[in-house]
Order: structure tokens, then sequence, then C-alpha cells
């Protein structure tokens, strides 16, 4: 036909493949907000039912078919805060030697290196690592400490990066004058930089909070057990955890089938953790982003 | 300044923290997943009946409990297969000299899903179906659907067993899907209607149905009397002869009246 | 402030101290990564007085706790190769062309909502991924397709899928994000459409990002624990169809690790497949550093 090859026919066949391309692009993004949705709406629909204050309050009971996660929750609050205890000082201080001191060089690339590929090292050769140097080479035994020193080695580079960013996003101008009021480097860093990176550093602490929260094989050989129905009283004890109980529950239980709704349930509870802390930090991010 | 003032408070909490509360009991229990619903009915009670006292259990597996027991990580090691000679002498050289107590006894049952319409197999068929020369349910009388053959990983000890007892020291081939306790094969089966996969008597639910070995039904009698071909003493293993909280424990466990009664509840078979 | 520490050489020489603490610091990522390999060989070479490195690579048979043990992980590395490369198949084109809508399809107020979704998505824990796949995802295929079981190849690269799909899309946003929108405005003046200037100059020119980023996300899939754990089946098979359950190393190593007697063979043999794993997650990161260093776009006019 003539019509594919005249002027009007070649105008429509690339608008035709613009179109389709669009539909495409389209498409697979809204497959992926499906994702997101299909699997946040199985775990409400069928674990909310499991949601109550004893639940929420409560120690497991009866073979973990009756009662709660209480022991989880706490469990889980301990090891993030551990980490980001760890991974806080740590982090910022490797952000702030990157950003503000470092001369572009050897040595900052191979830091940079250091980072990168800490960031891709696999979850569960973490878990090893804690194992063989914190829990057995430093003699820590399955402990809080070993397994927050572990999680926090995991989100090290989550808060590296976001603190480099932070940083980077403070005006060279702040750092100008406070020089050229007569200021050093480190009073300028304390004062003037360092408080006006607060929000971003904020916001990479909070995804770092809930990335921690959400790991399983880290801790599953360093920090979290099968059952230990009482509340930690030191950093030597062993705990309960989320991500793990959900696990065990799941897979090596007694009761599984008995226990599915406690499954959902505490699920439910993992997921608006750390949904509900990175919704924040997304949040508080466009606001700081906008307020430039 | 403001990090300052995070600071001090921070460092009392976590000092607050590193306090070990020497006065309150602890008790570590770790190892065998088949032993773990007795160890965990009867911690509940103890713990109840002995408020000072805390106790810990995981799971992981015999070979777990006994790695914990050599390098002194746990009080109680829960086993279910007897120690290995190699591990006994990995413990003697740390100076751990792991003393046995059987606190019930077990069978193993294979199971399938509960709309495979076969009741009944011999050892023979068992050993098999887990070599991988039975491709289809129909080759020993049943539906006409492929097997699918469900087993332990194997460092468990409940695999151990039904090496020793059914695969008669075989291997089994590698299509066999590998779970990590009792709970995941009998969820494996449940769900599918083509499995079969084996479990302890404790794990038993009516998700899945139970088979009859050699026309012999796998209950508490037929395993204290010997003739179901597959069962074994449960144990629980402690670091030299128990004392103190451990001992008050281990006695409880045993004691006909009060640990062996919960025994009977989570489904195994009491010592008497 | 005492005098001494505002004047001259004392602030100089706490200036110069400071700046030596932070370096200290800053090694911690690659002292960690350092100890990390260290206790990694440490823990894992032992196996290989008993059986050659050819032997453990290419062994066919896994069967640790035999009598003789045999320790061959040539099933485990084919089956974590196998299921990256079926979750890239299904990550890689939505990830890019999701990353394309963000960046040039999307009208502005679109993309701020569908921006979070992405990073929701990547928030999401793999241990709940792992039980959605297992509970949900797994009996819907067997009945569906029916197959002998849900916990299969497919459905763990499905869900791998889905965790991979956040990064491959953010990063290669990124990328597209950076090229200089002079391009992109030549490219629209000369009168290309929307789409003819994102084939033909803007994916051209991000794709050392967007490999990159691919490239870390098949990394992503390769080291994931807990979802190949719960969904893979746990057969130390070699897969020959799509559905046929497997057993990627993180699985195994994980089921294992519990079980295993402390520094028996067989816990030697979990460290050293951890150091194979290790090895590839570190070969695909430096790959992937090396494409973004080299083929970076560097400026408007080096197209």
């Amino acid at each position: 036909m003539n019509g594919i090859i005249c002027k009007e026919g070649v105008a429509f066949r690339r608008r035709f493949a613009q179109g389709t391309m669009f539909s495409l692009f389209r498409i697979a993004a809204v497959i992926n907000g499906a994702a997101l949705l299909v699997v946040v709406y199985f775990l409400v629909a069928r674990g909310w039912r499991a949601i109550n204050w004893t639940f929420l309050s409560q120690p497991p009971m009866d073979s973990m078919s009756k009662g709660g996660i209480l022991p989880c929750i706490v469990g889980t609050l301990c090891l993030s805060i551990g980490a980001i205890a760890v991974a806080l000082p740590i982090g910022v201080a490797s952000a702030i030697y990157l950003n503000e001191y470092a001369r572009p060089g050897r040595s900052v690339r191979i830091i940079r290196l250091g980072i990168n590929n800490l960031a891709g090292v696999p979850s569960v050769v973490f878990g090893l690592f804690g194992l063989a140097f914190f829990v057995v080479y430093l003699e820590m035994g399955v402990s809080i400490l070993a397994g927050s020193l572990t999680l926090g080695a995991m989100t090290l580079p989550v808060i590296i990066g976001s603190t480099e960013e932070a940083l980077r996003a403070v005006p060279d101008t702040y750092r100008e004058a406070s020089l050229g009021l007569g200021a050093t480097k480190w009073q300028t860093i304390y004062r003037v930089v360092l408080p006006a990176a607060l929000p971003g550093i904020l916001t990479g602490t909070i995804l770092g909070l809930s990335r921690a929260a959400g790991e399983t094989a880290p801790i599953m050989f360093t920090a979290a057990v099968f059952y230990t129905p009482s509340l930690p009283t030191s950093i030597f004890d062993e705990i309960m955890a989320l991500p793990y109980h959900i696990y065990v529950l799941a897979t090596a239980g007694t009761e599984i089938e008995a226990t599915r709704p406690l499954q959902y349930g505490t699920a439910l509870v993992l997921i608006v953790l750390v949904l509900g802390l990175n919704l924040i930090a997304i949040i508080y991010r466009s606001r700081l982003r906008k307020k430039r | 300044m403001k990090i300052k003032g995070i600071a001090v408070p921070a460092f009392i909490v976590a000092a607050l923290f590193t306090v070990n509360t020497a006065w309150a009991g602890s008790i570590v229990i770790k190892g065998s997943t088949t032993v773990l619903p007795i160890a965990q009915k009867v911690s509940e009670v103890y713990m109840k009946q002995n408020p000072d006292i805390k106790i810990s259990i995981s799971g992981g597996g015999s070979g777990n409990g006994m790695k914990a027991l050599i390098d002194g990580s746990t009080d109680i090691a829960d086993s279910s297969r007897f120690i290995k000679s190699k591990e006994v002498s990995l413990a003697v050289k740390n100076g751990i000299y792991p003393v046995p107590f059987a606190v019930a006894y077990d069978c193993i049952v294979p199971v399938l899903h509960p709309t495979n319409a076969i009741v009944n197999i011999t050892m023979a068929q068992l050993k098999d179906i887990y070599m991988g020369k039975v491709k289809n349910w129909k080759e020993i009388g049943g539906p006409d659907r492929p097997v699918v053959v469900i087993s332990r990983d194997t460092s468990s000890g409940t695999y151990e067993v039904w090496h020793k007892k059914v695969m008669k020291k075989e291997r089994v081939f590698p299509g066999a899907l590998l779970q990590a306790s009792n709970g995941a094969v009998s969820q494996a089966v449940a769900k599918n209607k083509n499995a079969i996969g084996y479990i302890g008597l404790g794990y038993m639910s009516k998700d899945v149905k139970a088979l009859m070995v050699n026309r012999i039904v796998g209950s508490a009698d037929t395993t204290l009397d010997g003739t179901y071909p597959i069962s074994r003493p449960l144990y629980m293993f402690t670091p030299g002869w128990p004392k103190g909280d451990v001992l008050n424990f281990i006695n409880f466990v045993l004691n006909p009246e009060k640990g062996q009664k919960y025994v009977s509840e989570a489904g195994y078979v009491p010592l008497y | 402030m005492s005098k001494s520490k505002q004047t001259g050489k004392g602030r100089q020489k706490r200036e110069k101290s400071i700046r030596i603490v932070f370096f200290g610091v800053a090694l911690a990522s690659i002292t960690t990564l350092f100890l990390i390999a260290l206790f990694l060989f440490m823990e894992g070479i032992p196996i290989f007085k008993d059986v050659t490195v050819i032997d453990f690579v290419f062994g066919k048979y896994w069967y640790p706790t035999d009598d003789p043990p045999a320790f061959g992980i040539f099933p485990l590395i084919l089956a974590s190769i196998a299921v990256t490369v079926v979750s890239s198949a299904i990550s890689i084109p939505l990830g890019v062309l999701t990353a394309l809508y963000l960046s040039e399809g999307a009208s502005a107020s679109v993309r701020e909502w569908v921006k979070p979704v992405v990073e929701l998505l990547a928030a999401l824990p793999s241990v709940v991924i792992g039980f959605f796949g297992m509970v949900i995802v797994a009996p819907v295929l067997q009945e569906t397709l029916n197959i002998p079981t849900g916990l299969n190849l497919f459905n763990a690269s499905l869900m791998l899928a889905f965790m991979s799909i956040p990064t491959i899309c953010s990063l290669s946003e990124d990328a597209i994000f950076s090229v200089p929108v002079e391009l992109k405005e030549a490219s629209l003046a000369l009168g290309a459409t929307r789409w003819e200037t994102i084939a033909r100059v803007i994916f051209p020119a991000s794709i050392s990002g967007i490999c990159t980023a691919v490239i870390l996300g098949m990394s992503r899939a390769m080291g994931e624990t807990m979802v190949v754990l719960m969904v893979a089946g746990g057969a130390t098979m070699i897969p020959t169809s799509l559905f046929d359950p497997v057993r990627p190393m993180p699985a195994s190593i994980a089921a294992e690790m519990a079980e295993a007697p402390f520094q028996g063979e067989h816990y030697y043999a979990l460290f050293a497949t951890a150091i194979i794993l290790f090895l590839f997650t570190l070969a695909f990161n430096v790959i992937a550093e090396q494409i973004s260093h080299r083929y970076r776009q560097v400026g408007a006019a080096t197209l």
C-alpha cells in the first residue's frame, strides 16, 4: 500500500511506534506498582485478623499457636537500634572524610571500592562472617551484640551513601563563608556543614533502620533463636526477631498450619514497620528537596 | 550541642543494658527440631512454675545441638540421634564429657497428601521411592500422578535414622526436595497432592495422611514394643553431669508425673 | 576556648589529627570487607585438604553428611546461575522500561507517586517476599500449570525479580537522568519524536549506567538468601526444566549452617561455598564498576 511509505504514512508509523513504546513503559510501571499492591493486599487481608493488643503485647504461648510476638518486636527494635548505633558514627565519619577531607587519588578510590563492594556482599555471607568473627572468634556468643555488629556492617553503605548525598547538598558558600570568618575546617564541619546536612542524615538513618529491621540471614546465626519468651536484659542475650520469627513459623515451626494466621500477622507487623519507616523517610526527603 | 544531648542518655541506656542479671537462672537449649516441641512445651510449663528461670530454645537440627555442646554454647543439646564418635572426640578435646538422657521415643511416619489413596507401603517401596526409582504413583498401586519426594537436610537427626533404617545407607537421590525441619516437610506434603515425606510422630496433623509400614501403624504402642520398623529414642545431652537449674529441668522432663505428661501431649511416646 | 586552641600551631596540629582520625574511620568499610574475605577463606580453605578445588566446584553430588561425604557444588552453582538468568530476563525489561517511563514518559505529578512505589517495593523485606512466594504463589503455580511442585526455579526467579527490579530501575533512572539535556533537545530540534530520541540518543548515551544497574541487579539476585531458601524447592539437582526444584548456593548455606558440626568438614564446605558465592558477587561488582568508569559519558560533545 502506498500509504505506509508516503510522507503521511511515515509520520503515522513513527507516531504509532511512539505510542506503542510509551504504552509499554506505562505497562511496566503499572506491573511494578501492582506487584507491591498485591503483596501488601494479601498480607493485610489475611493478617489483620491476627492483630490485636494481645498479639502485640504478649509472648508466644502454647507452642506458638497462641499468644503474641512481643519478644520479636522488642528483639527487632534492639537489633535495628544496635545496628544504627554501630553504623551511624562510622558511616557519618567515613562520609565526612570522603566528602570534606579527601583529595582525589588512590586512597579515595580504595575506600570507595570498599564501600561499593561491601554493599554488594550477599546477606548470608554477612551472616557467616558474623558467626565466624563476632560469635566465635571474639567470643561474643549468639547475642544482641553480635547481631547488631553484623547488621551494622550491612547497613554501613546505606548510611555512607545518604550522608554523602546530604553533605554534597550543603552549598559550598556555607563552607566558604565559615572559613572566611576564620574557622578551621573541623569547626566548619562541626558547626556549619553537619547541622545543615542533619535532615539528610536523618533520612538515611531511617532507611538504615528499616533495612536492618527486615534482614533475616545476618541474624540467623548471630542473634536470633527459635523461642525465648522473656525479654532481653543484657546485650549478651539471645533474642527473637520479627523476620526470623516469620521464617521459623513458616518453615520450622511445630504447628505450621495452625500458626498460619500468626505468620501473616507477624509479616503484616513487619511490613507496617518497614514500609512505615520508608514512607516517613521518603516524605521527609521530598519535603526537604522542595524546600531547596 | 544536639549530639551531646543524645550521647549522655544513650550511654546510660547502653550501660544499663550491659549489666548481666546474674541472679536469675537461665538455661540454653539447642538442637533437634524433632525434640523441639517437647522442649518447648515442657519449658513453658517449667517457666510458669519457676518464674525466675529463663529458658531459650533454638532449633537447627541435631548437628547444631551437638556443635553447641562441643563449643560450650548450650546447656542442653536436643538430639534425635545418638552422639557420633567424631563428636564425642571433639567434645572430649574441649574438655566436655557429653551425658545422654533419653527423654522420649519417637517413630518416623511416612506421610502422604490426604487425597492419595495408598494406605500401606513396604520398606522396600519406601527405599525405591527415595532412591528415585519410582516416578509415578501408579507404579505402586496409587493414582496416576508424578512422585514428588520430600526429604530432610542431610544433617538432620531424623534423616539419619531414615537413612539408616529405610535407605540402608543408600543415598537419597538428588531430585528430592530437602526441607529444613519436620514442620517444613509436613507443610510441603500437605500442600502437594503428589508428595511423600517423613515426619516425627509429634508432627502428625490432619493435613497429612500417615502410611502404615509393612501393615503396622506407627503409634506409641508399636514404637515401645519395637514392632514399628522406623523408631528411635530422643535424647537430651548435657555437658557433663547436670547441676543446679539444668539438673532440675532434666529431672522435670524425665518425671512421669510432670515432664513425661507433656511428652505425650506433644504427640510423642513417653518413656513409660 | 583557651588561647592555644585558637592560634597557629596548636590549631593546625589539632586539625591534622582530626583529619587522620576521620581517615582511619573511613577505612572501616574496606577493613570490614577485608575481614569478611579473610574469615571466609580461613574457615573455608580447610575443606580443600579433603577435596580438590576442581572436584568441589565441578562435582555433581552434594552429600555432605554421608560416609564418605561428597562435596560437589556444581548443582548449587548452576542453580544460582539459572535463577539469576531467569529472574534477570524478567527484571531487566521491567526495570529499564519503568526507568525510561519515570524519566522520559511520565509527567511530574505521576512521577511523584510512582517513584515512591518503586522505592517501597525495594523496602520489602526478603523474608516477606519469600513467605509470599511460598504460601500464595506456589500453590497457584502448582494448580494452574499442573506441575509436580510450586516450589521451583520459576517461582524463585519471579520472586527474585521483585527484589532486583527496584535496584535496576533506580540506578537506570539515575543514568538516564544524567544524560545532558542538550542531547535531548538537539535530537528533538532535528525533528525526532520523543520515542526516537529515547531509542537513538538517550538510551545509547546512558547505556553504561544501565549496564551497571543491570549487573548490580543480577548480583543482588544471585546473593539473595531468604527468597531462594523458602521458595526454590531445595533439591540438589541440576535443573532440566524451568519448573524443577533447585537449591542455589545461598539457600544451601543458610539451611545447613545451623546443623553443621562446628569446624567439621561440612562446616568448612559451607564456608567454601560462601567463598565461591562471594567471588561471584565480587566479580559482578568489579565488572559493573569497570563499565561505569570506562564508558562514562563525559560532556555532551563526546557522543
